[in-house]
């Protein structure tokens, strides 16, 4: 086949290519990752110091929920998506996605999403400001007009993400290679497998929720309004059945991400792959049972607390055995420690951290005392920062030879990771001390004891703001003028894409499918 | 090469994955009468149930329980609201009658709906209504004043450790919820 290659807008505006829809999925989520990075900012502007400064109280709520938001559906679901993308055709030996238009249209769907979202912001009564949960009634009774915008944005990104998830799931059952058994799968696309039946699971809960929102704010229904009938409480539950899942929806695929990379600086096999797979579905499975480990507080009997306790505490099984996989596939090989490997031996670190904050959360009778404050911010700013998106820039990192023929400056790659980790750590860490002497969240004031903690926080935060900004411009001078790649960049890595593939890899992939022994 | 049976075994992954995520917005739905259905037997919401009937009950003059009530006028509601007494001590299985009160304190007619909850939630279940103003909505024309009269009797079956219970009602304003149901019925 010839390597056909269309040129300008129309190039990936049309695009079936999965290499193309990637890359354009993996920039859309870095610009949404600025801009809810800037609302950040923001937000930490204001909590440098006790008093207000600079923003009102309504906008600070709204920049909370946006940055939320944002971050959630448009900078780590859509980097993961991109990954999926660019990856596994190549991983299972397939020349595209299974169904390729479908995949163009899931992503041009995400920018108009988002722009329906971010309009909100110039409105009337401002952007929703009832928190990235949106619990009701703030967001139905009392939640300001652009919360229709906000409705109709959430159904137009969870279609999208059902799509990715439907092509996912066809690629990998029907268009893997000969030979190409489901236990020979590389971790990636296991997890990713994993993850699109979450996203098919529960992203329909999440469209019902807003629906429901949708009806009871203009069609006179009270599934939420305690007036009419219905319950506010009953709003948590649902969407926590959607939220809970949603959460290992963006951890999954970079725990596939790591299980890939420390093997290959380990110059090892990965440790208990199969109990990887076992470990990853058990985590799936169990997180269809915990939802309201979200909702102690709000009074359930005593049996409820228990029982969502109990289960919450089971996932740290699970959890456990794919850390000490991680770690026994280092022990004892030769390591090197190149800017994907410092960032995925990170990613163990700090991820093991938040996920210890997460089993005290999880106890329910401490859980009072944390609810609502900074040591949940604490927490989910754990998983989600060290976690999905330090698993995202060593995928970038590690399979942007592959991607571009390019290689990344060490050095550069080697200061990024080195200042992420030391304002990631100076970010969040304090807030673990604030959250526990009970400084509640959502707030842009604060009382004077909490200012120190507040005030590293926020530097931290400044740091790796800019600590990103730098990111990007390694980046762009990797693609216009690094280095060329070799074929196989990492001396250790092994798949599909490193031993039967060029760098960069052509435009057009296993047309005749390879044989995998 | 197998382009055809590739196809069409894409089409009918790909049906099947469209049924479950049909099924699963469906569920979304469903989760609404499940959670009452579920919330009703268990009577861990709070939640009263409907009109009860005072037949055969037997009391059991052993032991008190004190019940607490407790009012709520939401935001947005012009009206007076309470109970003429805040606690009694009664029997479990005796009938009781306490009086509420509302005063509509503004220019307008307005449809008012109270809500009960119980605490704790497992007590919910031995507290039996058989006259309530909850069941129906109040109509109070502008300065209006009503007496309510609610009856009640707490099931001897109640755990042991339940010797204090308490019932509130919030108040809602629904009068516009009310005017878009007759507009539409209309």
């Amino acid at each position: 086949m010839s390597d056909h290659h269309p040129t300008g807008f129309t190039r990936w505006l049309y695009t079936t290519n999965h290499k193309d829809i990637g890359s354009m999925y993996l920039w859309f989520s870095f610009v949404m990752f600025l801009i809810g990075g800037a609302m950040a900012m923001v937000i930490r502007a204001e909590l440098y110091q006790p008093g207000l400064q600079f923003v009102e109280p309504n906008f600070f709520n709204q920049m909370t929920t946006m940055h939320g938001l944002i971050m959630v559906f448009g900078a780590v679901m859509p980097s993961m998506v991109g990954l999926a993308n660019w990856l596994i055709p190549m991983q299972v030996g397939a020349p595209d996605m299974a169904l390729p238009r479908m995949n163009n249209w899931s992503f041009w769907i995400l920018p108009f999403a988002f722009t329906l979202l971010l309009s909100s912001l110039f409105m009337d009564g401002g952007a929703p400001n009832f928190g990235w949960t949106f619990y009701a009634p703030l967001s139905t009774t009392y939640g300001p007009p652009s919360t229709d915008f906000f409705i109709l944005g959430v159904h137009m990104m969870g279609i999208s993400s059902i799509m990715g998830a439907i092509n996912v799931i066809v690629t990998v059952f029907n268009m893997r290679a000969p030979g190409m058994t489901l236990m020979k799968m590389p971790l990636f696309v296991w997890t990713w497998l994993i993850t699109a039946f979450l996203l098919i699971m529960v992203m329909p809960v999440l469209a019902g929720t807003v629906t429901m929102m949708l009806t009871d704010r203009h069609f006179g229904t009270a599934f939420f309004d305690a007036a009419g009938g219905g319950d506010p409480v009953m709003f948590q539950h649902i969407f926590w059945f959607f939220g809970h899942p949603e959460v290992y929806i963006m951890i999954l695929p970079a725990f596939g991400v790591v299980s890939e990379i420390i093997p290959a600086f380990s110059r090892k096999k990965l440790f208990g792959y199969s109990s990887m797979v076992y470990a990853t579905a058990s985590i799936a499975l169990l997180s269809f049972i915990v939802w309201a480990h979200h909702m102690f507080a709000v009074g359930m009997p005593l049996a409820g607390e228990l029982f969502f306790m109990i289960a919450t505490m089971l996932i740290a099984v699970p959890t456990g055995v794919k850390v000490f996989n991680w770690v026994a596939t280092m022990w004892q090989g030769s390591l090197t420690f190149e800017t994907p490997m410092l960032f995925s031996i990170a990613f163990v670190i700090l991820f093991t951290i938040g996920g210890f904050s997460g089993v005290m959360l999880a106890m329910a009778p401490v859980d009072f005392q944390y609810h609502d404050t900074y040591f949940v911010v604490a927490h989910f700013h754990y998983v989600l920062f060290p976690g999905a998106i330090f698993g995202t820039t060593a995928a970038v990192y590690y399979w942007l030879p592959k991607w571009t023929g390019k290689m990344y400056n060490e050095t550069s790659g080697k200061i990024h990771f080195w200042l992420s980790m030391i304002f990631v750590n100076l970010t969040f860490f304090p807030m673990h001390f604030s959250g526990l002497a009970g400084m509640p969240r959502r707030i842009p004031d604060y009382n004077m004891m909490f200012a120190d903690f507040n005030m590293w926080a926020s530097i931290g935060a400044f740091g790796l703001g800019l600590t990103q900004i730098y990111f990007l411009i390694t980046l762009v001078i990797a693609i216009r003028s690094g280095k060329k790649a070799e074929d196989k960049q990492w001396e250790g890595a092994t798949g599909l894409e490193w031993d039967a593939l060029p760098s960069p890899a052509p435009y057009h992939t296993f047309s005749t499918p390879p044989k995998v022994d | 090469m197998t382009e055809p049976t590739q196809n069409s075994d894409n089409k009918k992954l790909v049906y099947r994955l469209v049924g479950i995520i049909g099924g699963m917005f469906l569920f979304a739905f469903a989760l609404v009468p499940l959670y009452n259905v579920f919330c009703d037997i268990t009577g861990i919401n709070g939640k009263t149930r409907g009109q009860a009937l005072y037949q055969d009950v037997e009391i059991d003059k052993k032991r008190q329980v004190t019940i607490e009530f407790l009012t709520n006028v939401n935001r947005g509601m012009p009206w007076d609201f309470g109970s003429k007494v805040k606690s009694m001590v009664v029997y479990p299985g005796e009938l009781n009658e306490v009086r509420f009160f509302a005063k509509n304190r503004s220019k307008n007619d307005i449809v008012g709906q109270t809500v009960p909850s119980v605490s704790p939630g497992e007590a919910a279940l031995y507290l039996n209504k058989t006259e309530c103003f909850c069941f129906d909505q109040q109509v109070l024309a502008a300065g209006e004043e009503v007496e309510m009269p609610m009856k009640f009797y707490i099931d001897a079956d109640i755990p042991e450790d339940v010797t204090r219970l308490t019932l509130s009602y919030q108040l809602f304003n629904v009068t516009d919820s009310v005017k878009t149901e007759s507009a539409a019925t209309k």
